[in-house]
């Protein structure tokens, strides 16, 4: 079996330093995330152009100049302070591979759907949990060019009158901080599942 | 093993044995019995392999299925994209030696339907599939839940998966049902109570005399919508209801019969204990609908629109407030009267047999109103087949609703079916997300029962109420 490509970088996962955009209602779905329409796709290449896309535009294809991502205030914002239970809905994961697209690298909320979220640190984007206050106080931020900072290895967030600090499963957090990737990890253990396959035949079930 | 004499949950019963290893600092690595495959989340995951030079590792153990972007009109075809997608999932299928069940097939359909009605759902299982409505094959006392792309990956290439151990939750639903209310209205009152993210980290079991009571149909319905509420997964312990199904989908009789000894072990033992415990009742519940934007903005059909006014929470007022402006509702406004434009009656959560021969005895002698379009997409062939043998196709057909072919269709609204901006629709289907049905479409979730009687008034209309 060939060694694996890792998928993140090797050199690890830099904290992230950006102004933040906010998208603050709740039960944000992954349809919101991307639409149904666009997921005739079999790459993932062009999705960050409809990230959002129903907020983001008019049904004409004219951007909404007053969504969060349209605005050219809030170019290069890294960091989406999102709503309560972000990611709700859909398994697809074309609703992270959008979020990066558009440049998304950490999105905060005081919950995020189970799916999402495996998602998400599958492809690099930090899903920080806030409480509500820590959250209300960085979806403030959303209309000023303040930096926030987001540190996996510390797990802290920081911004200029605050920080708090957030955890992440320690699992996904060292395989972006190593640059290791899962798919690798799995394999390693071959003959581990070989062994539980031949264990089921000897036992008499379906190998 | 100690923890083979504690009590432990069906969860727990399944999980056990499915270890493969379970490493310090490192999720569980769990075994997976069965992997299902379609069109929308799986080709880039078939390239993920090819880019590393890996193979799937079981074929076997692996089936596939068109449904999200095929056309459910005999003689339409599918867009570019659409084709392509589909014939990559055909392609990779075929090349890897996977079983699939493609446009040519005689028994293809939507995933969760093609499943169990195939035989390929058993109890005890761990099944996965790139779609969060796997929750569905729980229905079978087996272990479900929806994966992301990179995941079905790591399932094709070594047929583990590494996860985090859930927590459970037992979901006791008691009552007897009364006539016009359906396993649909249940799973919808049970996330109005707890809403969307109310099952976040947990795998439910659902319990409970009217649990026992459902068929298997049922029970998939009840299932199905776990995810709704945040589950990723949902159960139900498998018992003769089960064993009977299972019985008729061709298995090999002393296969079975071994089998359904191993079955009924799977159950949850007295004095196990699950983390978290919630109860419905269901006794005097009426057909419910949503009215919101999200599956757990239910109500019952005989209710009032709710008022955000009457929310002091200021996060709830005001996501309140967006969904009835998005929905066109007035707050206070009776639910029943409400003009609907579309009728959508299929989906994993709604498309089976029993879901259609609801649907056909409302309309059967009654004419859809005028102005009101209505679409029946069985959710397979082998459903379309068994529909058409009982006649319900005619009874459709003459009621002025249109007889598709099998697919997802409007409930993902992927493959041109869908509802245009501003109109109502009334659909079995499980999610009344913006723009799910269509950008701009308005969705009142409801169950086969609702939907006919209100393609039939024109307006959300209480079963029981139809002369
Ligand atoms: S019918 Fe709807 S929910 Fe079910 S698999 Fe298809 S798109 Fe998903």
């Amino acid at each position: 079996m060939s060694t694996p490509a890792h998928t993140v970088p090797a050199g690890g996962f830099r904290p992230i330093t950006s102004i933040v955009a906010s998208v603050p209602a709740a039960n944000i779905d992954t349809d919101q995330i991307v639409p149904a329409r666009f997921l005739k796709i079999t790459d993932s290449a062009g999705l960050g152009e409809h990230a959002f896309e129903d907020f983001r535009r008019n049904p004409d294809g004219s951007p909404r100049a007053d969504f969060a991502l349209n605005r050219p205030d809030r170019t290069g914002a890294a960091i989406l302070i999102a709503g309560d239970n972000f990611g709700c809905g859909s398994s697809r994961e074309h609703a992270p591979w959008a979020l990066k697209g558009a440049g998304i690298r950490a999105v905060v909320s005081t919950s995020f759907a189970d799916i999402f979220r495996g998602n998400a640190l599958k492809n690099g984007i930090i899903p920080v949990v806030l409480g509500a206050a820590d959250c209300a106080a960085l979806h403030a931020l959303g209309n000023s060019d303040t930096q926030v900072t987001v540190d996996l290895a510390a797990e802290t967030i920081t911004w200029p009158g605050g920080s708090a600090q957030f955890r992440i499963d320690p699992f996904a957090r060292t395989c972006l901080l190593q640059g290791v990737d899962e798919l690798g990890y799995i394999l390693k253990h071959e003959p581990a599942i070989t062994a539980f396959e031949q264990a089921r035949a000897a036992a008499g079930g379906k190998a | 093993m100690s923890t083979a004499t504690a009590p432990r949950t069906l969860f727990e019963k399944i999980w056990d044995s499915h270890v493969v290893a379970s490493e310090p600092g490192a999720p569980t690595l769990l075994y997976i019995d069965l992997q299902l495959v379609h069109e929308v989340t799986s080709p880039q995951a078939f390239s993920g392999l090819r880019r590393r030079g890996l193979s799937v590792r079981r074929p076997d153990r692996t089936v596939a299925t068109v449904d999200h972007s095929i056309p459910t009109l005999a003689t339409a075809v599918p867009d570019a994209l659409a084709a392509a997608q589909i014939a990559t999932l055909e392609k990779n299928a075929t090349d890897a030696g996977i079983r699939l069940f493609g446009t040519k097939s005689h028994d293809q359909g939507v995933v969760h339907v093609l499943g169990p009605e195939q035989g390929f759902t058993r109890p005890g299982m761990t099944i996965v599939c790139g779609d969060s409505h796997t929750s569905t094959h729980g229905a079978f006392g087996a272990l479900a839940f929806g994966i992301g792309t990179s995941e079905v990956e790591h399932v094709l290439a070594t047929q583990c998966l590494l996860q985090q151990r859930p927590k459970t939750a037992e979901v006791r639903i008691e009552g007897t049902l009364q006539k016009g209310v359906t396993a649909k209205d249940v799973i919808l009152a049970l996330l109005a109570k707890i809403g969307v993210g109310g099952g976040t980290g947990y795998v439910f079991e659902y319990t409970g005399s009217t649990v026992r009571n459902f068929t298997m149909e049922e029970r998939m319905t009840l299932c199905n919508m776990s995810i709704e509420g945040g589950a990723r997964a949902g159960m139900v312990a498998p018992d003769d209801v089960t064993f009977a199904y299972l019985a008729e989908r061709g298995i090999d009789k002393t296969e079975l019969d071994a089998s359904v000894k191993i079955w009924h072990t799977l159950r949850t033992d007295p004095g196990a204990r699950y983390d978290h415990t919630i109860t419905l009742e269901v006794s005097d519940l009426a057909p419910m609908v949503t009215f919101g934007t999200n599956p757990g903005m239910g109500v019952q059909v005989t209710g009032r629109i709710p008022d955000p006014e009457h929310v002091s929470e200021p996060a709830g007022k005001s996501t309140l407030k967006n969904a009835l402006q998005y929905m066109g509702l007035t707050p206070g406004q009776a639910v029943q009267g409400q003009p609907i434009q579309v009728v959508f009656i299929g989906s994993c959560t709604n498309g089976r047999i029993s879901d259609l021969r609801a649907a056909a005895s409302v309309f059967k002698g009654r004419s859809v109103a005028k102005g009101v379009r209505v679409l029946v997409v069985p959710g397979s062939r082998a459903v379309k087949r068994q529909a058409e043998a009982e006649g319900l196709d005619r009874i459709f057909l003459e009621s002025g609703a249109e007889w598709r072919e099998p697919g997802c269709s409007m409930c993902i609204a992927m493959n041109g079916d869908e509802v245009a901006a501003g109109d109502y629709a009334v659909s079995t289907s499980n999610r009344n997300f913006e723009g799910r049905q269509g950008r701009g479409s308005r969705t009142f979730l409801a169950s086969p029962l609702t939907a006919a009687a209100s393609a039939v008034t024109g307006t959300l209309t209480d079963v029981r109420s139809l002369a």
